[in-house]
């Protein structure tokens, strides 16, 4: 009978221990943020399911992944299995063969539920490089009670004008209410992605069908002069300094009429814990100038698998659980319809349930009003919204982005700004071979 | 009045010596304060010093996303593993150019602080291909490797500093009475050169600790260490300050504490020479 338990016991430790030798660790990198902090939080839901993988986890910031990733990728280095990464990389990345095909994702998936739009932005060639975990535009948030206080009312799609008057009308300085709040701090994917797409709007472009940068033309002017001075008039002190989260906070403590930014931002100005205005927010699209383009951008974060991963299966199963109709359900149950990954699938928009999140519409709306491939009013040689997709492009519009904070900072004229982005970018596509 | 003069300065250098400490602790002082705020107290403007709900929650959410005792340990092994590789190295490296010059041992010492001023992301693809096809990224010893590369040239100046101070006659009186020159190193120069060891060896402990270039870029999961564990609570979007603030408290905090303790033999060590 000893005899007995201790082989018993001896093959059950046997078992464990080749369990955990069989079971497959899959390494995934991804960003800190909310939806994908809540995203580990649920793993255990696969880990269920997949009792033969083990997921292991690293969560850096925006930039430092990005550099970490890059790296990796690009030297082949096997660090990881599934990478979280945007819409900006996955054109280069999938051209370049870094990354795995998911066209053969199962049926279950459902790729045709996707929402055409971010779809778009992931593929290349045909090819589904990377799944969408959840997408944002950008919209117009604002404070219901001073619209009104104003003897204003936001209308669904304003248009910039509007928006002028609605912010001068709005700026209480001597009590810290400011009309609007835009990013100003220097950086791709700070000013310089708000103003693109903002150009986009006044009819600019980053290039035109020969790759020759078009900073020195009206539609440029227009745009830089319009937002400085509607920052100058209407915007809080600083505002060079600027980005996603001064704006922020700027709005939940109650010193912003307007803020155009990014569509998660709306279930932070709607989350009373955080928002002193909370019950105050209405939302709009984007502003036009009446040339059939509006001012939002389009962004997609993203499960990729690179090429060289040894574990494409597990990976693959991992990208379909992460990215599914069954994983947004699993979220609502767990944590509200409010916190599901937005952005990425169609039947989430016709979940009558969801259809009750405050922002579900105008999110929806403003992302379907974007299109990477025609992003402005003319013929562009590029894919990208407030990007364009080329490596080059993180380093010119960070100097370029960098020219536009000197000028609403009030260092450098708006002219001078233009006139510097138009021989720095230049310089720099003459060197990458763009152009001659 | 000479003793009046020197009690007013006395306390003018007190006052100042006060404001100059205050104001570098500040920072570290702030992060404190917001790592138990919420988030909406810590971006609120005008800011509280310290009235305000403290709270705990922070450092529970920390606890619970993250692997707080895996990334410390990571710390410690790195930071101590890369010290001792260190010293083991520099030990005889500044003994011999303190007490067995050549002609160009200037040069030499300037070469290896020339090497300092290349910023790393320079090297960053090479050492990482080298990583990649040694088996070295992401493990400790790959990490305990580049870091004591990275600070072998700042132990080696401090100690050969240190040990030029020593008098050579004290080293030829050990050799007259036999000693050989392990003995020489050992038991004569070493214990001489103690206070100025320590203060290189704690000195580069937290240099190791603090370093965030090469722990963030050639680790992933497994040897990520403490600097790793802070950039995981960085956000581009969203609010992150009160968390943030309560992991880079968690992270700074051992540190902290051993500067605190040695901070005697710190000082002594890096302001005395070695034979005062």
């Amino acid at each position: 009978m000893k005899h007995l338990t201790r082989a018993l016991l001896g093959a059950s430790a046997l078992t464990l221990v080749a369990t955990a030798v069989m079971a497959e660790k899959l390494t995934i990198a991804t960003v800190n943020n909310g939806d994908m902090v809540r995203m580990q939080k649920l793993t255990d839901d696969f880990t269920a399911k997949n009792p033969d993988i083990e997921l292991e986890w690293v969560t850096l910031e925006e930039n430092i992944l990005r550099q970490r990733v890059t790296t990796d990728i690009a030297t082949k280095g096997g660090q990881y299995d599934v990478m979280t990464i945007g819409t900006y990389e996955v054109p280069i990345w999938g051209k370049q063969g870094w990354l795995l095909s998911l066209n053969d994702l199962p049926d279950s998936y459902d790729k045709d539920d996707l929402l055409p739009a971010i779809r778009g932005g992931l593929t290349v060639d045909g090819e589904l490089y990377a799944a969408p975990f959840y997408g944002e535009s950008s919209m117009v948030m604002y404070r219901t009670d001073l619209m009104e206080k104003a003897g204003l009312e936001m209308p669904d799609a304003p248009t910039w004008d509007f928006i002028a008057k609605a912010a001068r009308a709005m700026t209480d300085k001597d009590n810290e209410i400011y009309g609007v709040c835009l990013r100003g701090k220097a950086g791709w994917g700070e000013n310089a992605a708000f103003l693109t797409a903002t150009a986009n709007s006044f009819g600019a472009r980053w290039f035109d069908m020969d790759w020759k940068p078009q900073f020195d033309g009206d539609a440029w002017k227009n745009t830089l002069n319009f937002y400085i001075d509607l920052m100058n008039d209407a915007g809080p002190p600083g505002a060079s300094s600027n980005g996603f989260n001064e704006n922020l906070a700027l709005f939940q403590s109650g010193k912003c009429g307007m803020w155009i930014d990014a569509t998660v931002a709306a279930s932070f100005v709607t989350n009373p814990n955080d928002s002193t205005v909370a019950d105050k927010v209405g939302f709009a699209l984007a502003p036009d100038n009446g040339l059939g383009k509006r001012g939002n951008w389009l962004w997609a974060w993203s499960l990729a698998i690179p090429a060289g991963t040894q574990k494409a299966e597990a990976a693959k199963k991992f990208v379909d659980w992460a990215t599914s109709k069954e994983y947004l359900a699993l979220v609502a149950e767990k944590e509200g319809w409010a916190n599901v990954p937005p952005g990425t699938r169609t039947s989430l928009y016709e979940n009558p349930e969801y259809a009750k999140v405050p922002f579900a519409k105008m999110t929806l709306e403003s992302i379907n009003s974007a299109d990477p491939k025609n992003p402005t009013v003319d013929p562009v040689p590029y894919v990208g919204v407030q990007f364009v997709a080329i490596p080059e492009f993180q380093g010119i519009a960070t100097q370029v982005g960098q020219q536009f904070s000197a000028a609403l900072a009030g260092t450098i004229s708006a002219d001078e700004a233009l006139a510097n982005a138009q021989s720095l970018t230049e310089r720099e596509m003459k060197r990458a071979g763009y152009i001659k | 009045m000479a003793r009046a003069i020197s009690t007013r300065r006395q306390i003018t250098v007190t006052i100042l010596a006060w404001v100059i400490g205050i104001t570098i602790f500040f920072p570290i002082l702030w992060t404190i304060l917001t790592s138990f705020k919420t988030e909406a107290e810590a971006i609120a403007s005008p800011p509280s010093l310290f009235m305000f709900d403290w709270t705990l929650e922070n450092y529970g959410e920390v606890q619970e996303r993250s692997n707080y005792f895996r990334h410390f340990s990571n710390s410690v092994i790195i930071s101590l593993g890369s010290t001792v590789l260190g010293l083991l190295i520099a030990i005889p490296a500044a003994w011999s150019m303190a007490f067995v010059p050549a002609k160009r041992t200037k040069d030499i010492l300037m070469w290896m602080l020339s090497t300092k001023m290349l910023p790393p992301v320079g090297v960053l693809i090479p050492i990482y291909l080298i990583f990649r096809d040694t088996g070295l990224l992401d493990t400790r010893i790959g990490l305990v490797i580049v870091l004591t590369l990275v600070n072998l040239p700042i132990i080696t100046w401090m100690l050969f500093t240190y040990f030029r101070e020593i008098p050579g006659e004290i080293l030829e009186a050990a050799r007259m009475d036999g000693a050989m020159l392990w003995d020489e190193i050992v038991h004569v120069l070493t214990p001489m050169a103690i206070p100025g060891i320590a203060s290189t060896l704690l000195l580069n402990v937290i240099l190791a600790w603090n370093e965030a270039f090469w722990t963030l870029n050639l680790t992933a999961a497994k040897a990520a260490p403490l600097t790793a564990f802070i950039a995981s609570y960085s956000s581009p979007e969203g609010l992150f300050y009160a968390k943030l603030s309560a992991a880079s408290t968690m992270a700074i905090a051992p540190i902290l504490i051993l500067g605190w303790f040695s901070q005697k033999q710190l000082v002594r060590g890096l302001t005395f020479g070695a034979v005062k």
